[in-house]
């Protein structure tokens, strides 16, 4: 799904460079344009068939939506909960990572985000009980705690990390939160080598923002929104949307995407930096077990970054799209 | 914070307002006065609470502040006894409704579910200390990884997510509410406002998340624009909240005044705290119709470091100058800001959190020779 704006460029830089690493893939591209059904807006049919049929699929960035409200809402938030609904995506996976090369003022982040994405503040559960009072429902169910608390831990032995730390606020949401909370607790019970604890939202955001090293070590899994808001801030660590992934995992297929905007302004003119995507990319190569052919790419592509000479715009540098994926499969 | 001629143009300001669901007042500030003294509740809470709150009357004290404190040691720990915390509480809350004005700090909140409630919570919510203030500045001379930070958060203190009312449906499916109301959103928004107006403030920016809670953070964020139209010399935005996040952590001096929720005043009051330098420094204050609370900014009790003399008593020790900027003592109020802010810039006595190795009491000493020599 090349997606909007500057979504064709960036997607065929990662084309490009993926051809040129050799990887054994083949593209499907197909129309990410919401469609009208029944009034709803929906996924086309086709769009839906090819995910069944191909189980991964890489996703760009989607246009504002101007003819719903409140305006501004992106399209992907639209198409995403309805993509998230319909292949059951529990878990959003959000790594940040310091880019050598590209300067902010907190070095060597190197985080691990799980936020489940099914439930939660985001249940979509609301009413207006009478004029100006409304109850929104945050649902919190152990079946769905369970299944991405279990992907955390399944997730920190996959990478080689030891700890797995729950974010969570039950001491004032002592319910809800409380069985979050409750379930990783068990959980956790079924994977002994790995070091479990929990932390308050509160006390999260303060030490992250404070010094991000000491996650550098750690998975963090934590209930819907609390993982929305800090996933984009370990983003805003590293120098923001364009150069974190994202994956969202599912029972049975997973879609691997970049979340930051389509850049309406320089679409077309072969500015737009596709690191997001690409990284994306390569998290969905490690999903499919490419692992090599990931490694390879990244190296290639932080040594571009490191050097410094094919920067695009974004990240202080002259270069165009076509130029920095170019370094790159130089360096491949 | 206002000030009592900041409140008069608030509220000169808010007459015009259409409706007036206890916004600010001119009898907001109605302290207990006995002869020329003010009777002040103080609530140390629990961790370093003590500690702090002690620092706090040593150098209210050397300053001659017409003060006198009416101590309640309330505690969110258990002691043990049935009911002791909920008698002390009871007390505080009591207190505070005679006194009308309060410095706190903050009280400890067991996750267990048989747990109490929140002390915290509960007594925003019954004295109906609706909004929360929180100053994050740089402090100058202490050096943090950014630089130029001057923001305010104002929190809807007593709604939101914060509401309390959970329940289980079935076993393993549980609902929590989050309450949004109109007129508190709009009180909030008045109040924030007003702040901005009376404190020389140019924008004030809605955090949100009405792309996904339309109905809620929808209605909240409705009502601050409509709020916004009876104040046109204030610049007005929004921003949706895992954006304000990435951008307080990037680029935070883009902020100024900020209006927002209960839930994410929580978030983004920790955020902008770890910018300037911890929990330690930053102050704040909770503002009712009737009764004004003080209390750090960036809430945390501090159980880790109780009793270890480690504590940085900045954070109570501003929210008491705002205290006294709040009844007009401002000449009290300035000295001994004036002395704090000089200490951390001479840079020879600091607390741990900020780099230092001095210890409560030193620091506190510090203070009173600084002022000595205004």
């Amino acid at each position: 799904m090349e997606g909007d704006g500057i979504g064709p460029e960036i997607s065929q830089a990662v084309k490009d460079i993926f051809e040129a690493a050799k990887t054994p893939i083949a593209w499907e591209p197909v129309d990410v344009t919401p469609i009208l059904k029944n009034g709803k807006t929906a996924i086309p049919d086709a769009t839906i068939e090819s995910i069944e049929r191909n189980k991964v699929a890489l996703k760009g960035p989607l246009a504002l939506l101007t003819h719903v409200r409140p305006p501004l809402v992106r399209a992907t938030s639209l198409f995403n909960l309805t993509l998230r609904r319909t292949f059951n995506l529990f878990a959003n996976l959000r790594p940040c990572r310091s880019i050598a090369g590209y300067k902010t003022p907190y070095d060597n982040v190197d985080t691990v985000l799980i936020r489940e994405n099914t439930e939660g503040e985001y249940s979509g559960i609301e009413h207006v009980v009478v004029d100006g009072v409304v109850q929104s429902i945050k649902l919190i169910t152990r079946e769905a705690s369970e299944r991405v608390l279990r992907f955390a831990f399944q997730h920190a032995q996959e990478i080689g990390r030891k700890k797995v730390r729950v974010v969570h606020k039950a001491t004032i949401m002592k319910m809800s939160d409380g069985l979050f909370l409750r379930v990783a607790n068990e959980v956790a019970k079924d994977f002994p080598e790995i070091e479990f604890d929990a932390e308050l939202l509160d006390n999260t955001c303060l030490k992250m923002v404070t010094d991000p090293l000491p996650y550098n070590d750690k998975v963090l899994v934590m209930p819907n929104l609390y993982g929305d808001i800090l996933s984009d801030m370990c983003a805003g660590l590293i120098g923001g949307l364009g150069l974190t992934p994202s994956g969202n995992i599912g029972d049975e297929c997973s879609i691997f995407e970049a979340v930051h905007g389509s850049a309406p302004d320089i679409a077309g003119k072969g500015l737009a930096n596709p690191t997001a995507l690409l990284l994306s990319s390569m998290m969905m190569l490690r999903h499919m077990g490419l692992t090599e052919y990931a490694d390879r790419i990244e190296r290639a592509t932080f040594d571009t970054l490191a050097e410094g000479k094919a920067l695009t715009g974004d990240l202080g540098g002259k270069a165009k799209t076509s130029e920095y994926a170019a370094a790159i499969i130089s360096k491949l | 914070m206002l000030s009592r001629s900041s409140a008069r143009t608030a509220q000169a300001h808010l007459q015009n307002a259409s409706r007036s669901f206890a916004t600010v007042e001119t009898d907001i500030f109605k302290p207990t006065k006995f002869g020329s003294k003010y009777t002040v509740t103080l609530i140390p809470g629990d961790g370093i609470g003590a500690e702090v709150a002690e620092s706090v009357k040593t150098v209210f004290k050397a300053d001659s502040v017409p003060i006198d404190w009416e101590q309640v040691d309330a505690s969110g720990v258990d002691s043990g006894a049935p009911g002791s915390a909920e008698e002390m509480f009871r007390e505080s809350v009591a207190s505070l409704k005679r006194n009308k004005l309060g410095l706190k700090g903050i009280l400890h909140t067991p996750i267990s579910r048989s747990g109490h409630q929140s002390f915290n919570v509960a007594m925003r919510q019954e004295l109906d200390i609706y909004a929360s203030v929180c100053l994050i500045k740089n402090i100058p001379g202490y050096e943090t990884r950014h630089k130029g930070v001057d923001l305010v958060i104002i929190r809807e203190n007593t709604e939101g997510e914060y509401s309390g009312l959970e329940h289980q449906s079935v076993p393993g499916v549980v609902e929590s509410l989050k309450i949004i109301t109109r007129l508190k959103s709009e009180r909030i928004a008045k109040f924030a406002f007003a702040f901005a107006l009376a404190n020389n403030r140019k924008k004030v920016t809605c955090i949100h998340k009405a792309n996904i809670m339309k109905l809620a953070d929808g209605l909240f964020r409705t009502t601050v624009t409509d709020v916004a139209a009876d104040y046109p010399t204030i610049e007005v935005n929004d921003m949706i909240v895992d954006n304000a996040s990435m951008q307080a952590v990037s680029k935070p001096q883009q902020f100024d005044v900020m209006v927002m929720p209960n839930l994410y005043g929580g978030i983004l009051s920790n955020i902008g705290a770890a910018l300037v330098g911890g929990p330690g420094i930053v102050p704040g204050c909770n503002m009712g119709r009737d009764v004004a609370v003080f209390e750090p900014g960036c809430r945390h009790v501090g159980l880790d470091i109780k009793g270890k003399d480690q504590a940085n008593p900045t954070a109570l020790l501003l929210s008491g100058t705002m205290l006294l900027r709040h009844l007009g003592l401002d000449d009290h109020a300035n000295r001994i800001s004036r002395a704090i802010y000089g200490v951390i810039a001479d840079g020879k006595y600091r607390t741990r959190d900020m780099g230092g190795d001095s210890t409560t009491h030193e620091f506190t000493r510090a203070i009173l020779d600084k002022m000595d020599t205004l």
